[in-house]
C-alpha cells in the first residue's frame, strides 16, 4: 500500500431508508462508523462536495410525515444547517409539491458554487450557491415530451444530472423517460436514446421513453458515455446521440449501476442484476464487474464478497472516490456496504445490517502526505 | 377582536422547528382558522410550516391536526375555525415501517 493511502483521511456516507451514516476510515479497509443522522428520514440522495474543505455533505431527505428537505453540513457531520424556506421548493402558483430528492450532484471545479439537483416529480434543479437554494430548470420541466413521460417501480424522477466538465453540455437521466442532453447549460433539452431499447413499450425503439437507470461520464473524453438500462447496457461514444450495447460479457443486462473512473479512460463498473422479474445478483451470488475497454470485456470482481446475497444494488448505492488507486464501494438493500481500495480487487465490509442503503458517496479528506 | 388564547400542541420532534418548544400560543382572534393559524406560524417558524404543509399549502398527508380533539379533515379541513380558548394538537399518523 502507497504511503498516500495510509496517511489520507477518507470519509464514507450511507443514505439509507432510514437515515444516513458516515464511516471514516484512514487506510480504506477499517472503517469507523457513526450515526444515525437524520434518523427516520429516508435519505436517497447525498453528496460529497470535494470543492470545499473539508468536503460539504449536501443530503436529500424525506419523512414519511415531514416532507423533503436539503440539509448541509461544513465539519463533517459535526453540525448541520436548513435552509429555513428550503433549498428546493416548486415555484409559487405551480401547483406542484416536492416529493423526493433523488441526486444532489456538484458541478466541476470551474464552477465551484453550481451545485445540480434531480428530483420527483420529474425535474432538474440548480444551484449557484453551493447547495442553499436551488432553481427549478423550466426547460426541461416545460418540456414537450413531459406528458408522456411514464413512472418508474420507485417513482417518476429525474435520477441522474451530469455536467460536463468540458463545456456547457448536461444530460439528464429519467426514469423512465431516457436520456436527454442540453448543449447549453440546461437552456434547452433534447431525447437522445437512439440505440437503447424500451422492450416494454409497444415500439421497442421509440424517441423517448427509455427506462435508463444510471448514467456516467468518461474521464478522458467527455462525449463518452456509458449507460446501465432496464435490461440493456450501454455505451455512447457522441455524447449520446447514437449508443450501442456493451452487454456480452455480461452475466445479466439489468443492474442499476454504472460507475466511471475518475481519471482513466475506458474504465468502468456495474453491478449486474438476474432480470426485471428477480432483481437478484445472478446465481445468488454478488459480484462486481469491470471493463477496462470501454465495454468491450467485463471482469468479474467478488473477492471478499458474500457468496449469497439475495438483495439488489440501487442506482445510487456505489460510489468511487478519486484516491490512487480508486475505492470502489456500495451498500446492499440488505443493509451491507462493501469498500474496496484496490479498484474493486478486494473488498471489505464497512458496515451489516443497515436500513436499505439507497445511496453512497466517499471522498478523500485533505492533501495526502507524500 | 382577541379572546382567550389559542393553544398549539406539537410533537417532541418540531419542537427544534418552533423555538426548542412543544407548545405555542397564539391570540384568539375573531375569524381564526387552521390555515390562518398556519399562516401565522409559517411567518415565524417557516421550517415548522413546511414541516405541516407543502408548496401548495395542502397539510402533508401524514400529518394531523385536531381542533379541541376533532380531526379537521372531518371538519372543514383549513377552513375549519378555532375559536377562541381552543387547542390546536398537531400529530404525526400512524405511518413508516
Amino acid at each position: 500500500m502507497s504511503a498516500m493511502t495510509q496517511t489520507t483521511d477518507n470519509i464514507l456516507a450511507v443514505g439509507t431508508r432510514k437515515g444516513l451514516w458516515l464511516a471514516r476510515s484512514n487506510d480504506r479497509t477499517d472503517w469507523l462508523l457513526s450515526g444515525p443522522y437524520f434518523l427516520m428520514n429516508e435519505v436517497a440522495s447525498v453528496a460529497l462536495d470535494s470543492r470545499h474543505s473539508p468536503p460539504r455533505i449536501l443530503a436529500g431527505l424525506l419523512s414519511p410525515h415531514w416532507g423533503p428537505t436539503v440539509v448541509m453540513s461544513d465539519d463533517l457531520g459535526e453540525t448541520w444547517t436548513e435552509p429555513e424556506a428550503g433549498a428546493i421548493t416548486f415555484p409559487s402558483g405551480s401547483g406542484e409539491s416536492l416529493g423526493r430528492i433523488w441526486q444532489l450532484q456538484p458541478d466541476s471545479a470551474a464552477r465551484p458554487d453550481v451545485v445540480w439537483a434531480g428530483c420527483e416529480p420529474i425535474s432538474v434543479w440548480k444551484s449557484t450557491d453551493g447547495g442553499t437554494s436551488f432553481e427549478l430548470n423550466q426547460a426541461l420541466w416545460n418540456h414537450p415530451h413531459r406528458p408522456d413521460w411514464g413512472e418508474g417501480y420507485g417513482g417518476a424522477a429525474a435520477h441522474t444530472v451530469l455536467p460536463s466538465p468540458a463545456d456547457e453540455t448536461v444530460h439528464v437521466a429519467i426514469s423512465s423517460g431516457g436520456v436527454y442532453r442540453s448543449d447549453d447549460g440546461g437552456d434547452s433539452w433534447a431525447a437522445r436514446n437512439r440505440g437503447i431499447s424500451a422492450y416494454f413499450l409497444p415500439d421497442p425503439d421509440p424517441e423517448f421513453g427509455q427506462c435508463v437507470h444510471k448514467v456516467a461520464r468518461d474521464a478522458g473524453d467527455p462525449s463518452r458515455l456509458y449507460a446501465q438500462n432496464h435490461h440493456g447496457v450501454y455505451r455512447s461514444d457522441d455524447s449520446g446521440d447514437t449508443w450501442v450495447s456493451i452487454a456480452e460479457g455480461l452475466p445479466a443486462d439489468f443492474g442499476f449501476v454504472m460507475l466511471a473512473h475518475p481519471r482513466t479512460s475506458g474504465t468502468v463498473w456495474t453491478i449486474p442484476l438476474v432480470a426485471d422479474g428477480e432483481r437478484i445478483p445472478p446465481d445468488g451470488e454478488l459480484a462486481v464487474y469491470r471493463s477496462t475497454d470501454a465495454g468491450g470485456t467485463w471482469a468479474r470482481l467478488d473477492s471478499g464478497l458474500p457468496q449469497s446475497e439475495y438483495n439488489a444494488v440501487l442506482r445510487d448505492a456505489a460510489a468511487l472516490d478519486t484516491s490512487e488507486p480508486v475505492g470502489v464501494y456500495f451498500g446492499t438493500r440488505a443493509g451491507d456496504v462493501y469498500a474496496s481500495a484496490d479498484e474493486g480487487g478486494t473488498f471489505t465490509l464497512v458496515a451489516s445490517n443497515l436500513p436499505d442503503v439507497l445511496c453512497v458517496r466517499a471522498a478523500q479528506l485533505g492533501s495526502p502526505e507524500p | 377582536m382577541t379572546g382567550a388564547g389559542v393553544r398549539i400542541l406539537l410533537p417532541d420532534v418540531l419542537a427544534p422547528a418552533a423555538g426548542g418548544t412543544r407548545e405555542l400560543s397564539v391570540p384568539g382572534t375573531a375569524g381564526l382558522t387552521v390555515g390562518s393559524l398556519l399562516d401565522g406560524l409559517g411567518e415565524k417558524f417557516p421550517v415548522l410550516e413546511r414541516r405541516i404543509r407543502d408548496e401548495t399549502g395542502t397539510v402533508r398527508r401524514f400529518v394531523n391536526i385536531y381542533v379541541d380533539g376533532e380531526d379537521i379533515r372531518g371538519l372543514d379541513r383549513q377552513h375549519s375555525a378555532v375559536g377562541p380558548g381552543s387547542e390546536v394538537m398537531i400529530l404525526q399518523s400512524i405511518a413508516g415501517g
